[in-house]
């Protein structure tokens, strides 16, 4: 792999994370986090969705006119959310319940109509599939973070499975209800970009 | 680049069908697996309700399909409480119905938020060995911030709570969310539905409540939960009162009928 495809694929992941350094897809990174299971899905719904889109928009670049890019770009990642929205409901029934709206509102998620407009209506389709895969991963990095703490913190569990035993279950953990509401991913996500700043001072931006 | 109007007219129209296609595609290919899906789900919730199917236990398509040969569903008239013989209960929704201004009529104002009732109501009738065990029917009403889809289970002495369930709804996980809680679901068990007078009385109260003989028409309130526990009772005065199952009821009742 040359310098730029590595560059590609692995700098979304902490140098332009989507989420911590762009602040995009907070939204989805709100709702769906409260357990690790539906992160996950969600994860992957959004890599579909975003590697496919970017290739596509990559593919017929030179032929869209650049008066209604927006609006192709947009029926095409429309379609792609919807398909997925139907597979998803074929497929994995519970999960895609519990997801609710939020496959459905990848439509607006700023990070794959962001990808397609500033990195594939420029590169071909094999960088754009990079990078696609690289800022869905950056972003499914974040929010398996996110659903993690809440997860274990919010109701003792990981993946579903026990790990703290509940005091309403006759165990000893009281679960902490603040991570379960939508807030707590706020404190998590900021903790989130607070470490990776710290560690990679250059992301912080200028005063 | 320039491009010419023609040009960016066809490349649109091009798009269009190409998405479309893909799209209308692939809803077509799925919708059996998914109509399948929502099916199993449903029934699986009926299950629950009736107490066959333990909360979290994970039944399979053979699991489910198996348990629900106990059940028979079966259409009445909601006004008359009579059983219709000639709409398919196996096929017949009735939240769809409500959406058919031929198949429903307004509601009288009520705090659950119901717009319009069916004029056929649903009961999925569970058996074992051959003899009528309880009636489950379905119910919905608005919580917080979302309309809770569910199905009660009553003994068949009409008056008996033997379950309660819900499948869908978009309440605060961790507040209003526990309704889907299996310890809050068992404190409905063994409460009575109506008073003396026919009055549906069952209400969810604040805070616990005493045990089933004590306070037989109580049930623990959700902490936390207020709007969604009222929302609850709502909907179960809504369900079981006169304009809902009511009638329904009480003819099975009186006739003593299976």
């Amino acid at each position: 792999m040359n310098q730029k495809t590595k560059e590609t694929l692995f700098a979304p992941l902490f140098n332009n994370n989507p989420i911590a350094l762009q602040v995009l897809g907070i939204c989805s990174a709100l709702a769906v986090t409260t357990k690790m299971e539906t992160a996950f899905v969600m994860c992957c719904a959004l890599t579909g969705v975003l590697t496919c889109s970017n290739v596509s928009i990559s593919l017929i670049r030179h032929h869209i006119p650049p008066n209604i890019r927006i609006i192709v770009q947009l029926a095409i990642i429309a379609s792609l959310v919807i398909v997925t929205d139907q597979i998803l409901k074929a497929f994995v029934y519970e999960i895609s319940k519990q997801l609710s709206v939020f496959v459905g509102l990848i439509i607006t998620n700023c990070i794959v109509m962001g990808r397609a407009e500033a990195f594939g209506m420029q590169n071909g389709p094999w960088l754009s599939f990079l990078d696609g895969l690289g800022n869905a991963t950056g972003y499914s990095l974040i929010l398996m973070i996110t659903a993690f703490f809440r997860e274990f913190f919010g109701s003792g569990r990981i993946f579903g499975y026990q790990v703290l035993p509940l005091i309403t279950e006759g165990g000893w953990y009281e679960p902490n209800g603040l991570m379960v509401l939508a807030p707590g991913a706020f404190f998590i996500i900021a903790f989130l970009i607070w470490a990776l700043r710290t560690w990679k001072p250059d992301q912080v931006e200028e005063e | 680049m320039l491009f010419s109007t023609r040009y960016t007219l066809g490349f649109s129209a091009v798009v269009c069908v190409a998405c479309s296609l893909l799209v209308s595609s692939v809803a077509v290919g799925l919708r059996q697996r998914q109509d399948a899906n929502a099916l199993l789900e449903k029934r699986r919730n009926v299950l629950m309700a009736a107490g066959l199917l333990k909360p979290g236990e994970s039944a399979d398509r053979a699991r489910v399909q198996e348990l629900f040969q106990q059940i028979v569903p079966k259409v009445f008239d909601m006004k008359t409480g009579e059983y219709v013989e000639d709409i398919n209960a196996e096929t017949y929704d009735p939240i769809a119905a409500q959406q058919d201004p031929a198949m429903s009529k307004v509601a009288p104002e009520n705090q659950s938020k119901i717009k319009r009732i069916p004029n056929y109501g649903l009961v999925y009738q569970v058996m074992e060995d051959g003899k009528l065990k309880m009636l489950v029917f379905p119910i919905q009403g608005m919580g917080l911030w979302s309309t809770l889809y569910g199905f009660v289970a009553i003994d068949k002495d009409a008056n008996t709570i033997l379950g309660i369930t819900y499948y869908q709804h978009g309440e605060t996980p961790g507040l209003g969310g526990e309704v889907d809680n299996p310890k809050w679901k068992a404190s409905w068990i063994g409460r009575k539905v109506f008073d003396q007078n026919w009055n549906v009385a069952i209400r969810v109260i604040k805070g616990p409540a005493a045990s089933p003989q004590e306070a037989p028409h109580e049930v623990d309130g959700l902490s936390g939960a207020t709007l969604t526990s009222q929302g609850v009772t709502a909907m179960l005065q809504f369900w079981l009162g006169e304009n809902g199952y009511g009638p329904y009821l009480r003819k099975f009742k009186e006739s003593g009928r299976v």
